[in-house]
């Protein structure tokens, strides 16, 4: 699941358009400056990459994958700079 | 499930928190390089006492005032001068330094090349949004041929000034740019910039919507942002082409923007030489010789 | 690694006790006695000595020499060194100094300590390069645009040359604040007798470390340690976190360029840092005041003359004094105001067209006569045409 500082958020939709699976969309809520923060969508297919996560302009998103879900995690467990996180 | 460094922890560990959000635009990049700076430095476990960000004027220049270390926000394009004096006075400290740029090539052109060809360690840290955004998007000296700016409403007739190439003719010891929408090699470009002794420029094409893309009818923020993947190539892939390819490969590759790294070399820095000078004027004192 | 002075090592390179130098190498030896440990330069015409003598003896006490690309690179690379945590100072003339005009503003917002010796040479423009003035003096006041206090010196002798460059160390040290030491090309270019004091007849003045927890820190108001409007030094490096900008800033260094209030209170505590202590600071000489009816009113190169021609008058029996100002900003107004009372007449020898006269005039305030004496050219004023403005009534 995904994690979204709401008033970080200026509704970029840079997020939204760059997911590899299209797992974003706009939510309904409002935050203080009357943006719509992003949410994953109900049917996703979220692998969790973290691509959101990297490439927020305000650092708003963070990925925390779900313990349950048997997804093949390999990309998550890289280290965004190369090789395996320590 | 092995601890996993999310954007969270770092923005705990780096950011100043209550200075967020940012001053920066709906869609601007330099959002992104912060936060590729701060994933290379957990990666490699800098001190943060011992890290000194320095900044000249512009949008860029307000990096460091977000992020939770020693700071210093100096007149504009000067960043690279007031560097190379903290260096001197303590080197052991790790210089960064964010600079646009209209600041690094404009004003602070004088600066940043001899910076370079003295090799001082530090790693600059250059945002290309070819505009100066701060002051409302006048003409900056790396505008593409044709661009719009408030100081060039009939479009620029100058040759656009390609700082990759200047630094990599003086020598510094890494040279690479980026564009912000892909993560993972820039990332690594900045980890390898700030392990490198020496001079480091990492230049970024970020967007500016806002100053730049408005006026140069390059679209809403999600084409802006295209727009810089679209006329990008890695130099690897142009070098490639242009030996390789057919007439019309050519011919739609010949215009666009390289990146990648330009250069990776291993050349003594400044203060390395310079502290063998010390020791050998002590070791000659110390033999007693001629003062 | 970090630098440490030590006077021993200080000593050694700078040779014999007594010795025949230049002016400029005299502000060499008084940089390395403050414990210099950067310099960061630019060759001009007539300071280039001072460069050159700084890369010959910096590092060889462990300090670091860079020749930067100009003048603005060398101001901005000085300031930077004070922040990591050396005693910086760089060496210009007139179009040098002009071109620093920028980043000693900067050095003021950020109160920074640093030193900028200034050997005067006739402008505007490039000017003599290689002949003496005064003509910077209230350039040093106001150069840099926006509201500052300025603290500079003007030595008279190439003894003075050395220890006056000692005190401009102490006074930035001490009040966080850039100091000019505005020689002039006469002193820069002078060879005297200079006599290097030992280690225990000198005094040297650090600025105050920050020592106290790094959460209750606030770097830029009244010092947390002690009673003053200075506040404590965070090098960086030392884990305080400093944001330091040129922007009008709050307290805590951070941006605060919206209400009237916070730019106020930032400029008033760093121009009322230094003009609070204007008896501490005052620092004149006085020569025959006691009965004088006319006095010259000087400082510098002009000194020299002055004292000829006011001892000339003496020995036929004319009471004639002389105020030489050491320090000469911030403006010693009250002994100016003292002595406008006792006297009829004040004469302002200069090798300018005039600066230093109008705070001179403001502060007598009509009580007694100011006559202007300028010469400009690059020759210093003889001691009989300075005769010739005391014949007159």
């Amino acid at each position: 699941m995904i994690e979204i500082k709401d008033d970080w958020c200026k509704g970029c939709g840079i997020c939204i358009e760059r997911c590899p699976v299209n797992a974003l969309e706009d939510s309904d809520r409002l935050n203080k400056k009357g943006i719509r923060p992003p949410q994953l969508k109900e049917k996703n297919e979220c692998n969790f990459c973290r691509l959101c996560e990297l490439i927020c302009p305000d650092l708003a998103i963070t990925v925390i994958p779900d313990k349950e879900v048997k997804k093949d995690m390999k990309k998550t467990l890289l280290s965004p700079t190369g090789g395996k996180n320590k | 499930m092995p601890d996993i460094k999310t954007a969270d922890k770092l923005n705990k560990k780096y950011l100043r928190g209550d200075m967020w959000p940012t001053i920066f635009c709906n869609g601007c990049g330099h959002g992104v390089v912060l936060d590729y700076t701060f994933w290379a430095i957990e990666e490699l476990g800098l001190d943060m006492d011992k890290t000194v960000f320095v900044s000249g004027i512009g949008c860029s220049s307000r990096l460091p005032g977000y992020i939770n270390a020693d700071g210093l926000h100096t007149t504009h394009g000067r960043a690279i001068a007031f560097a190379t004096g903290i260096k001197a006075a303590n080197p052991d400290l790790n210089i960064i330094v964010f600079t646009g740029d209209g600041d690094c090539s404009g004003i602070g052109g004088n600066h940043l090349i001899h910076a370079a060809r003295r090799n001082i360690d530090m790693t600059v840290i250059m945002i290309n949004n070819f505009t100066y955004g701060m002051t409302g998007g006048q003409l900056s000296p790396t505008a593409p041929l044709g661009s719009i700016a408030t100081t060039a409403p009939y479009g620029n007739i100058e040759h656009p000034f390609d700082i990759c190439e200047l630094v990599k003719a003086l020598g510094a010891n890494y040279v690479a740019r980026w564009t912000v929408s892909h993560p993972y090699r820039p990332m690594k470009s900045v980890k390898a910039g700030l392990e490198k002794k020496g001079f480091s420029l990492i230049e970024f094409f970020s967007p500016c919507p806002t100053a730049y893309g408005r006026r140069n009818k390059l679209g809403d923020i999600k084409k802006h942002w295209k727009w810089y993947d679209d006329n990008t190539i890695l130099i690897e892939e142009y070098n490639k082409i242009m030996k390789y390819g057919s007439d019309e490969e050519k011919e739609k590759t010949k215009n666009k923007m390289q990146i990648g790294v330009f250069q990776d070399i291993e050349k003594p820095g400044f203060f390395e030489q310079y502290e063998k000078l010390l020791k050998g004027l002590q070791d000659k004192r110390g033999k007693g010789g001629k003062k | 690694m970090m630098y440490k002075r030590d006077p021993e090592l200080i000593r050694e390179v700078l040779g014999k006790k007594v010795q025949f130098i230049l002016g400029d190498i005299a502000c060499v030896y008084g940089g390395l006695l403050a414990g210099c440990s950067f310099f960061g330069g630019y060759p001009i015409t007539p300071a280039s000595e001072v460069a050159e003598g700084m890369a010959r003896r910096l590092p060889r006490v462990k300090g670091t020499y860079i020749q930067m690309e100009d003048e603005i690179g060398s101001i901005a690379a000085v300031i930077g060194a004070a922040w990591g945590g050396a005693k910086s100072m760089t060496a210009t003339s007139g179009p040098g100094f002009s071109l620093m005009m920028e980043n000693y503003g900067y050095a003021v917002m950020t109160e920074t300590p640093c030193v900028i010796v200034n050997i005067q040479r006739t402008g505007p423009s490039t000017g003599q390069p290689t002949l003496g003035a005064q003509g910077d003096m209230m350039q040093a006041r106001w150069g840099t645009h926006g509201d500052f206090e300025a603290i500079a010196l003007a030595p008279s002798t190439v003894q003075e040359c050395m220890d006056f460059t000692v005190e401009a160390f102490n006074l930035a040290e001490k009040y966080r604040n850039p100091v000019c030491v505005m020689a002039d090309g006469e002193m820069g270019h002078l060879r005297e007798r200079v006599v290097i004091p030992d280690e225990k007849d000198l005094k040297i003045i650090n600025r105050v470390p920050a020592t106290i927890d790094k959460d209750k820190f606030i770097p830029f108001t009244n010092s947390q340690t002690r009673n003053s409007k200075v506040p404590d030094f965070p090098t960086f490096g030392t884990g305080y976190h400093t944001y330091v900008t040129g922007l009008t800033h709050n307290e805590k260094g951070f941006p605060a360029t919206d209400k009237q209030p916070d730019h106020e209170k930032l400029v008033k505590r760093i121009t009322t840092k230094i003009t609070d202590d204007i008896d501490k600071l005052t620092n004149v000489e006085k020569l025959y005041l006691d009965d004088a009816k006319t006095v010259f009113v000087t400082y510098g190169a002009s000194a020299r003359p002055a004292e000829s021609a006011m001892e000339m008058a003496r020995a036929k029996g004319k009471k004639i004094g002389m105020l030489r100002l050491k320090l000469v900003w911030p403006f010693p107004f009250k002994e100016i105001q003292k002595l406008a009372s006792k006297v009829d007449k004040i004469i302002v020898p200069e090798m300018n067209l005039g600066q230093i006269v109008h705070p001179v005039r403001e502060y007598v305030e009509g009580q007694c006569k100011v006559v202007s004496a300028p010469k400009i050219g690059g020759e210093m004023h003889l001691p009989h045409e300075l005769y010739k403005y005391l014949e007159g009534k």
